[in-house]
């Protein structure tokens, strides 16, 4: 059946998993439902301790078994050492048939490999997925379907009862013997646990696992007591200097610089940058340089910032030292400066639920009025991907990256016109993770081109001295460049869904076949 | 007839490696006036066929945007200087850098084999302009017979790495040592009626620097600066632009001259200042820069 989005999704796989086609960012806008609740096993007997020796312990008083859903959060991103130790213990007891639904997985978490292929793992649900897990997921070797999902859509579908998560698994960089966990502190300080609240929320067993137990009461609180079945105390939950780093050095690149300056350019020439304005952006070299050059025009024109939002790095929380931005909004922490603003009393933690959910009766993202992202494809109707790679291969996350564009006012994609000798616009993106109707504008180091939908910005930009261009100009500047990619060759297989973040289905991601040269 | 693009806007006229394909794919994204293709330093002894033939395709196949594309042969006294100037004008390069000139000998050696290359490959003669870089002592005494030496010539450029070698001190950042050449060099060009282009500032890290020098050989009167970086160009740009105002005062100069003349009136006063016929050159010039610039939309 086609989709919103012009994408074939398979009669066999919506019959598979109940889902629907993509029908539009707004169509479930009004959708009643009830929400689902966690099996909550009582502690009232004052004596009996939460804490077990080992996450082999956690795992057997939870009952482990196969087909068990478990859950994860990415907040130690590529320095992270839960997933890898839980599944070793899985492993270890013969458990088959786990479902995966973290927040994300990286390359860090290569060495679980081997339990996809063996059976221990059949099923994973994640905003994305980097490295070894993403081969081989797309050379079908999950024997289940990965499912694709926002930061938003996790917290949808768990807490609708969708996906239901019989254990998380919550890395507490502190954390005391009755479950109180903390996000800051410790040796792998993240600074925020926003992923997990919903794992605390609605898992029906909660592990909390962590290297810095502390006295009780560890407090305010990230995630509390009153959900949390087992403490586990181990070495080390990550490794700090993959947690978060020293902040990036501003780029130097001047094609980034470009692109950041063009974007800068478009977002004050809008309606909507004047006092009060919010504003998001990611940790590429192009958007930290965007946020740079809007703090100083922001200074220059006395325009003051109402909130930021979203992952964190050094410049926003400048922007909160500089008291040019009247509060942040937190769900994660990119770099040292980052984690140490958490401090600050405007800089507040939220939940990803907060953040995203297209499901809550209203999401941060919905109050936003830029913002700004990267794509490793976009194509002439703006669809933007930003998880299979153009070899075909899972090689990304959607992060925020549908939840955010649906909500703000003004959605742009930086995007360098050719990554290496691929035409980043094009025809046809290699798959579809966040539709083209969300997004507003593309910069690229070519050109800007306004979704002609957006006639408001094209009318606000009369005038402007920026490189305008349309979208197929773009597309066929690439093409004069580099040529227009041969297709990458898909088995039919569908090993994959990406998911929209109100649940239903953007596209497939197919079994990529081995490449084989024609003959001449 | 002298080829117009001898006196074309060549504020800056970036370096680049001709062997690597990421850098000249697209250098005019970032609108130099000039790309400098580099076959001679930046490109390794034994990799010097495999240069040319990236730069022979680039510059087939590239539509560098209206961006003067200089090619850089190798030495005179090097084997590699013949083939490069080939491929360069088979290719249909704008312009050929000779490194290491020091006479106007070198310079009509090049002359002759552009010509040949010109005709070998049915390039309208004449096409293909020459500049000469001056590194050493002897270049800068020869200074004015080399910018007298060609029609071809469009101008010369320093380069203050290798002068500074020839003068047995270094580049430190106060201009002291290249003080000399600079002024020699800029004379002779005025004199001769070509460009003067000043030499590259290494120092990425030093933006305040590069600003402070570039400022300096304008005001001596340089064309432009050759540059490593395109994070250079806006700088050179800005600074070698005509104000907004300087545009208007020379917009108001040239009238009331016009204006003047024609009532037979020589001395008069434009916002106070005491104008005559001398200063019509030097407005002509301002508005010819900002209108090469792109910055004039006045009707002169």
């Amino acid at each position: 059946m086609i989709n919103a989005v012009g994408r074939d999704i398979p009669d066999e796989i919506l019959k598979a998993t109940g889902k629907e086609v993509f029908q539009g960012i707004h169509y479930r806008d009004g959708y009643t439902y009830k929400k689902d609740g966690p099996v909550t096993r009582c502690v009232s007997d004052n004596t009996r301790s939460k804490l077990v020796d080992s996450i082999h312990d956690a795992l057997i008083k939870c009952n482990i078994k196969d087909g068990m859903t478990l859950g994860f959060h990415h907040h130690f991103r590529e320095g992270d050492y839960i997933v890898n130790m839980v599944m070793e213990e899985v492993h270890r007891l013969g458990i088959k048939d786990i479902t995966i639904c973290a927040s994300s997985l990286g390359k860090a978490h290569d060495p679980i490999v081997p339990y996809i292929e063996d059976g221990t793992i059949t099923n994973i649900q994640s905003s994305g997925v980097r490295g070894k897990i993403g081969q081989a997921i797309s050379s079908g070797k999950l024997k289940g379907l990965a499912i694709m999902r926002s930061h938003g859509g996790r917290v949808r579908a768990i807490e609708s009862g969708e996906t239901r998560i019989d254990i998380a698994f919550i890395g507490a960089p502190t954390c005391d013997d009755y479950g109180n966990c903390r996000g800051i502190g410790g040796k792998s300080n993240c600074g925020v646990l926003s992923y997990a609240l919903v794992d605390g929320d609605y898992a029906d067993q909660v592990v909390a696992i962590t290297d810095c137990l502390v006295p009780f009461p560890n407090f305010p609180a990230h995630i509390s007591m009153t959900k949390v079945d087992y403490v586990v105390v181990v070495d080390a939950i990550g490794n700090p200097d993959k947690i978060a780093t020293g902040a990036a050095k501003p780029t130097t690149d001047m094609r980034k610089l470009m692109m950041a300056d063009y974007c800068t350019q478009f977002v004050v020439n809008t309606p909507y940058f004047k006092d009060g304005f919010s504003y998001q952006t990611g940790v590429g070299g192009a958007s930290i340089a965007s946020t740079i050059s809007l703090a100083k025009i922001m200074k220059e024109r006395n325009i003051r910032m109402r909130f930021g939002v979203g992952g964190l790095t050094k410049p926003m929380c400048d922007l909160l030292a500089n008291d040019q931005v009247d509060c942040l909004l937190d769900t994660q922490d990119f770099d040292l400066d980052a984690v140490e603003s958490v401090k600050d009393l405007k800089h507040f933690r939220i939940s990803a639920g907060e953040y995203a959910n297209p499901f809550n009766k209203g999401a941060v993202v919905n109050k936003l009025d830029f913002v700004i992202l990267a794509a490793l494809e976009v194509d002439i109707n703006f669809n933007c991907n930003v998880v299979v790679g153009s070899d075909g291969e899972i090689t990304g996350a959607q992060g925020g990256h549908p939840d955010t564009a649906a909500g703000a006012k003004c959605a742009i994609v930086i995007v360098p016109l050719l990554q290496g000798r691929i035409p980043a616009v094009c025809t046809e993106v290699t798959a579809v993770t966040t539709p083209g109707e969300s997004i507003d504008v593309v910069v690229t180091d070519y050109g800007i081109a306004i979704n002609p939908k957006r006639k408001d910005l094209i009318d606000a930009m009369r005038g402007v001295d920026l490189p305008f261009k349309t979208i197929e100009e773009l597309r066929d500047i690439a093409y004069s460049m580099v040529g227009e990619p041969e297709k990458v060759k898909f088995d039919d297989k569908v090993v994959g869904i990406i998911e929209s973040r109100d649940g239903t289905i953007l596209d497939v991601v197919r079994k990529v076949k081995e490449y084989t040269f024609a003959d001449n | 007839m002298m080829n117009p693009e001898k006196k074309r806007l060549r504020r800056t006229m970036m370096f680049l490696n001709a062997q690597k394909p990421g850098l000249i794919k697209d250098p005019y994204i970032y609108k130099p006036d000039s790309i400098m293709l580099d076959l001679e330093d930046a490109v390794a002894e034994n990799q010097k066929d495999a240069a040319r033939f990236s730069l022979y395709h680039a510059l087939k196949e590239i539509n560098y945007h209206g961006c003067e594309r200089v090619v850089r042969i190798n030495a005179l006294d090097t084997p590699y200087w013949k083939e490069d100037i080939r491929c360069a004008v088979a290719g249909g390069c704008d312009s050929i850098r000779i490194p290491k000139t020091e006479r106007a000998e070198d310079v009509k050696l090049v002359e002759e084999a552009v010509a040949a290359a010109e005709k070998e490959f049915n390039i309208s003669q004449g096409r293909t302009l020459i500049m000469a870089a001056i590194e050493s002592a002897r270049g800068v005494m020869k200074v004015l017979e080399i910018c007298e030496s060609s029609e071809r010539l469009f101008g010369i450029a320093l380069s203050g790495g290798d002068y500074t070698k020839d003068l047995q001190t270094r580049i430190t950042g106060t201009g002291v040592e290249l003080m000399g050449a600079r002024q020699h060099m800029i004379i002779a060009a005025r004199a001769a009626g070509v460009q003067c282009f000043d030499t590259v500032y290494t120092n990425l890290d030093d933006m305040e620097g590069f600003r402070k020098e570039v400022e300096s050989i304008h005001l001596m009167g340089f064309d432009g600066k050759s540059i490593i970086n395109p994070r250079q160009i806006s700088i050179v740009h800005e600074i070698f632009t005509p104000t907004v105002k300087d545009i208007i005062f020379a917009e108001k100069v040239v009238k009331e001259i016009d204006d003047k003349k024609a009532k037979g009136i020589g001395v008069f006063t434009v916002d106070g200042k005491m104008i005559d016929i001398a200063f019509y050159d030097g407005a002509i010039r301002t508005i010819y820069m900002a209108k090469a610039s792109g910055v004039y939309k006045g009707d002169l």
